[in-house]
């Protein structure tokens, strides 16, 4: 390498002195260059051959679709359509499976069980604990999200969630974030995960790194169906029968809204202390709109997401509810281990209008939010000790309707304000295990790491802390 | 596409199964690696998909390939691999989407670069094909979404768009997995060497721009006889890009420097997987940690 005759420091120092010579507008210049060229191709190849049609469907939806005016509320009522076809949609199916997993499987699996002799630890354990968690991850998670991703993987096909983005420039850019952060937000909305790792699209850390600590305000789907089905147990059951499901589709609204909100608050006091800075300005394309493709949809959103969330949520409950009907069924001074832990937790939890077995169900679910409600349903019965449901201690149990799992949690002590604040809490807590994974991957800082993991669930005890005492202040 | 036979030909699975066998994400061993860039929302996932028979997930949004996919397909019985980068908008900014295309292509070294353009918006999706052409001569142009253009009254003279690049261009509508077979029959004429490309260089520069990059150009061609692209490497440098400054210090930039065809084809083949393409792939690894703010 020596013998060439010009050494790689020359070409360096070569390289400096010719950049102070060029100057500043080095970068400019060369992409005035660029510009040039391709325009004097482009000029040169396409013809234009007649006039537009004469009704531009893309300008015509636009007006409507992002129109000052309009785009937002056309934003909200979209959003609302999902989530009632989702809700109302679900409902039917996931009683469907429930009563052939849980109710025809599981008796059957226990019957085979007795007969060739298995002693009641381990079939307790294998049926009661690991797959009745599985059957219940299935039955209560598959049919929403086979509904609800198709349906946004539709309107991301059509060409929709760029306008999205572009609704919400603005607002971003007053908070001190980046434009394109509405992008990574809706990434958000199906995985935290790829909502982080999709924060790549820009550019500036500072943006970026807000973009990853409020990624966490992005409802994820493990968090969808815990929202759907407290909302519509508890607050659609508010509204009368006809209205119970748009009420219930209405409050998931609401604490969506509620997420967005604190994206911008976060996003405005970080970017005012700890990560000052003045937004960035971009250019965002918005693609034209296009018919999307309604099969290749459902194929690649069952694949993609549904299965793959599904796969991922029942693989992280088969090892919770091993855990949990270990924990029911070891016993020390004639109370589970379980409950020592929920009556432990208990005072805290009701301090912030939650109760024990919500943080107990929050702490083993730090692997995956999808297996929240499992959990809760499960200990409240544990801790309430309900005769009439389930065969045992830590045993998931068969609900046949809404009444039932209403007795359940009546039995328990739940309040509407439990309710309330149990869907405030799932919007606001710490990212699950994998999110946190990808933070410190993608930031490679332990520090924003621990900020983005602690921030969220710090705001989510303060805010379930305060909504507990206004409510009993009001109440 | 005119003649309905032709494309009910093109799309008729006996047809391309003679051709074309896709590897989805089987790929043991490739002759040839050909790397997928384009704008944002282009199709680039479509092709992508259309060649390997995977089914990635296609959003109809700029930015929804963040990392690169990885896929493999076989055709006239050459085993390829490619690899679908971040759409990007041009190659000369920092941010990491942008370092990821550049770097693979300049590094990563591979034997075709199909670039996917929107055909609704040429001018736009040329500036970052012109800076491709700086990198690699060894260029495919994929004029993506022509059903688009029609739509919107626009012809494109491809023929003449092809000459003025020196490259081959190829006129598709991936979604309806139109001009498949001639973009593929394109790649391989590339990767093999029976079509050898005479890349548009950039023309428009200033007078002290050009004068410094051919100062600049000149001795790091007498540094590394034979580089390619020596005039984007000034480009780069001049442009302060830290990788570039470190591929000049430590001498890397000599592994650019092409072999005779035979050599540069077995020679890849005996690599180890993990050989020196492992290296090349670090080159664009794909989770950079962020500069981490104080």
């Amino acid at each position: 390498m020596n013998k060439s005759p010009v050494s790689s420091e020359a070409i360096l120092s070569k390289a400096n002195s010719l950049r102070w010579e060029i100057g500043e507008n080095y970068h400019d210049s060369l992409i005035d260059a660029i510009y040039q060229d391709a325009g004097r191709i482009a000029g040169r190849v396409v013809t234009k051959t007649g006039e537009k049609p004469r009704f531009d469907w893309d300008r015509a939806l636009d007006k409507i679709l992002t129109s000052r005016l309009t785009g937002l509320p056309v934003m909200l009522l979209l959003l609302t359509a999902v989530f009632w076809i989702t809700i109302a949609g679900a409902n039917v199916p996931s009683g469907m499976i429930a009563s052939l997993l849980i109710d025809t499987f599981h008796p059957a699996l226990k019957h085979l069980a007795a007969q060739i002799g298995a002693p009641w630890w381990l079939s307790g354990f294998l049926l009661d604990g690991i797959y009745l968690a599985g059957a219940w991850v299935v039955s209560v998670m598959l049919p929403p999200m086979a509904i609800f991703f198709p349906l946004f993987t539709l309107l991301e096909d059509f060409g929709y969630l760029p306008r999205v983005a572009f609704n919400m420039d603005n607002l971003f850019r007053k908070a001190g974030a980046h434009g394109k952060q509405a992008l990574t937000m809706s990434m958000g909305y199906g995985c935290n995960a790829a909502g982080i790792v999709a924060t790549r699209i820009i550019d500036s850390p500072r943006e970026r790194l807000i973009a990853i600590i409020t990624n966490n305000f992005a409802l994820c789907n493990g968090r969808w169906p815990t929202q759907i089905l407290i909302a519509s147990l508890f607050i659609g059951a508010l509204a009368p029968a006809g209205l119970a499901g748009l009420v219930s589709a209405g409050s998931v609204l609401a604490v969506t809204l509620l997420g967005i909100l604190l994206t911008f608050v976060t996003s405005w006091a970080l970017s005012r202390t700890v990560l000052k800075g003045e937004a960035s300005t971009f250019s965002l394309e918005l693609p034209p709109y296009r018919p999307p493709r309604i099969l290749q949809t459902l194929y690649t959103s069952l694949i993609d997401r549904t299965i793959y969330v599904l796969r991922r949520a029942v693989v992280f409950a088969v090892p919770a509810g091993a855990a949990i009907w270990l924990l029911s069924n070891i016993k020390v001074a004639e109370l589970s281990l379980a409950e020592h832990i929920m009556n432990f937790l208990n005072p805290f939890g009701l301090l912030l209008g939650l109760n024990g077995v919500v943080l107990l169900a929050y702490i083993i679910a730090i692997p995956a939010n999808e297996i929240v409600i499992p959990t809760v349903l499960m200990l409240t019965v544990l801790s309430a000790k309900l005769a009439g449901f389930g065969a045992g201690a830590g045993v998931m149990f068969e609900l046949d309707d809404a009444n039932a799992y209403m007795n359940v949690f009546q039995a328990g002590g739940w309040t509407l304000l439990t309710a309330v604040n149990l869907m405030l809490f799932s919007l606001i807590h710490n990212p699950c295990s994998t999110t946190i994974y990808t933070i410190y991957k993608e930031t490679g800082s332990a520090k924003w790491t621990t900020v983005s993991a602690l921030l969220p669930v710090v705001m989510g005890l303060v805010i379930c802390f305060f909504v507990a005492q206004v409510w009993r202040l009001v109440g | 596409m005119n003649s309905p036979q032709s494309h009910a030909c093109e799309i008729c699975p006996v047809h391309n199964a003679g051709n074309l066998i896709k590897l989805g994400v089987n790929m043991a061993s490739w002759d040839y690696v050909v790397a997928l860039a384009g704008n944002p929302n282009t199709g680039k996932s479509t092709v992508f998909n259309s060649l390997t028979g995977l089914r990635q997930h296609t959003g109809n949004w700029p930015g929804k390939t963040v990392t690169r996919a990885e896929g493999g397909f076989i055709y006239a019985d050459k085993r390829y691999k490619i690899v679908d980068l971040p759409g990007t908008y041009s190659l000369l900014s920092t941010s990491t989407d942008e370092e990821v295309a550049r770097n693979f292509i300049l590094f990563g070294q591979p034997d075709v670069t199909v670039i996917v353009a929107d055909a609704t918006r040429l001018e736009r999706n040329l500036n970052l094909v012109l800076q491709v052409l700086e990198i690699t001569n060894r260029v495919v142009v994929c004029l993506n979404l022509i059903d688009e253009a029609r739509r919107h009254r626009l012809e494109i003279n491809d023929r003449l768009l092809a000459k003025e690049l020196g490259v081959p261009v190829v006129p598709t509508a991936a979604r309806q997995g139109q001009g498949i077979q001639e973009l593929l029959k394109n790649i391989s004429a590339v990767a093999t060497g029976e079509f050898v490309c005479k890349p548009h260089r950039i023309k428009s520069e200033s007078k002290a721009l050009k004068n410094a990059l051919s100062k600049l150009t000149n001795m790091i061609e007498s540094r590394f006889p034979g580089l390619t692209n020596a005039r984007w490497v000034a480009l780069r440098l001049l442009e302060g890009d830290p990788r570039i400054i470190e591929a000049i210090k430590t001498g890397e930039l000599g592994n650019l420097i092409p072999a005779t065809e035979s050599e540069f084809v077995t020679s890849k083949l005996d690599l180890p997987e993990n050989g020196k393409f492992g290296q090349r792939v670090d080159s664009e690894r794909p989770a950079k940690p962020l500069p981490i703010l104080h």
